[in-house]
């Protein structure tokens, strides 16, 4: 059996405010290797330049927040939150 | 509850909807869109949210909430879209049978709605430039 680190998962990311902007979509899916939620916010980052570091912002999975270490698995919907300024 | 809106709040309405005999205090806060932040002219605001997310961390706003205090109701209506000077952001009402309590819960409503809540929000500036609140990056 493959280690779950290098199987490869499809994955749908949505983006909101800052980060949907400097990406310049809402939503994609992609394929990925790595293990956690946070690493793949820096492969998402080092690909397309986001300003904020993964330490500004939590994520949630299938709408639920989770923490920055959690693993992936195939059929996830991340979306990676920024800092929040509702009221 | 916790609702998102895209149409104007109506507190007329929302604190209606509150009306109950066994409530002998009724505390809500109104956020409105402010001229000016951090010494800038604001023109416009624009909020956007996690609509799922954020009305389930809502809702366990609300719930955590009743938990803490003795109230009657509480609810709490966010707009989201374009908002205009003066227009009200965010809309909390909360009822309890004393003040103490309604008072409390109101304030730990907006308190923890700011800090947890999935909502965006990105001020348009006199001068043309905008930036997204707290995530320090100004743009042209």
């Amino acid at each position: 059996m493959a280690k779950a680190a290098e199987m490869i998962k499809s994955i749908q990311v949505l983006y909101f405010a800052i980060l949907r902007e400097q990406r310049g979509l809402s939503r994609e899916s992609l394929a990925t290797a790595v293990g956690t939620v946070g690493e793949l916010y820096d492969e998402l980052r080092g690909k397309h330049g986001f300003t904020l570091g993964g330490e500004h912002l939590r994520a949630a999975i299938n709408d639920e927040f989770m923490p920055w270490n959690a693993p992936l698995k195939s059929g996830d919907v991340v979306t990676f939150i920024p800092p929040v300024a509702g009221g | 509850m916790f609702k998102l809106s895209h149409e104007p709040l109506d507190p007329t309405a929302l604190k209606a909807a509150l009306a109950n005999p066994q409530a002998g205090a009724c505390v809500t806060f109104e956020g409105w869109v402010r001229n000016h932040n951090e010494g800038q002219a604001v023109r416009a605001l624009e909020y956007e949210a996690h609509g799922s997310l954020a009305e389930k961390e809502g809702a366990k706003i609300l719930e955590e909430a009743r938990q803490r205090f003795s109230l009657v109701a509480a609810s709490c209506v966010h707009r989201v879209g374009t908002l205009a000077l003066g227009d009200m952001a965010i809309w909390i009402g909360v009822t309890a049978e004393h003040r103490d309590a309604a008072f409390a819960a109101c304030r730990y409503l907006i308190d923890e709605a700011k800090a947890r809540v999935p909502i965006w929000k990105k001020e348009h500036y006199a001068g043309g430039s905008s930036a997204w609140i707290n995530c320090a990056r100004r743009e042209v």
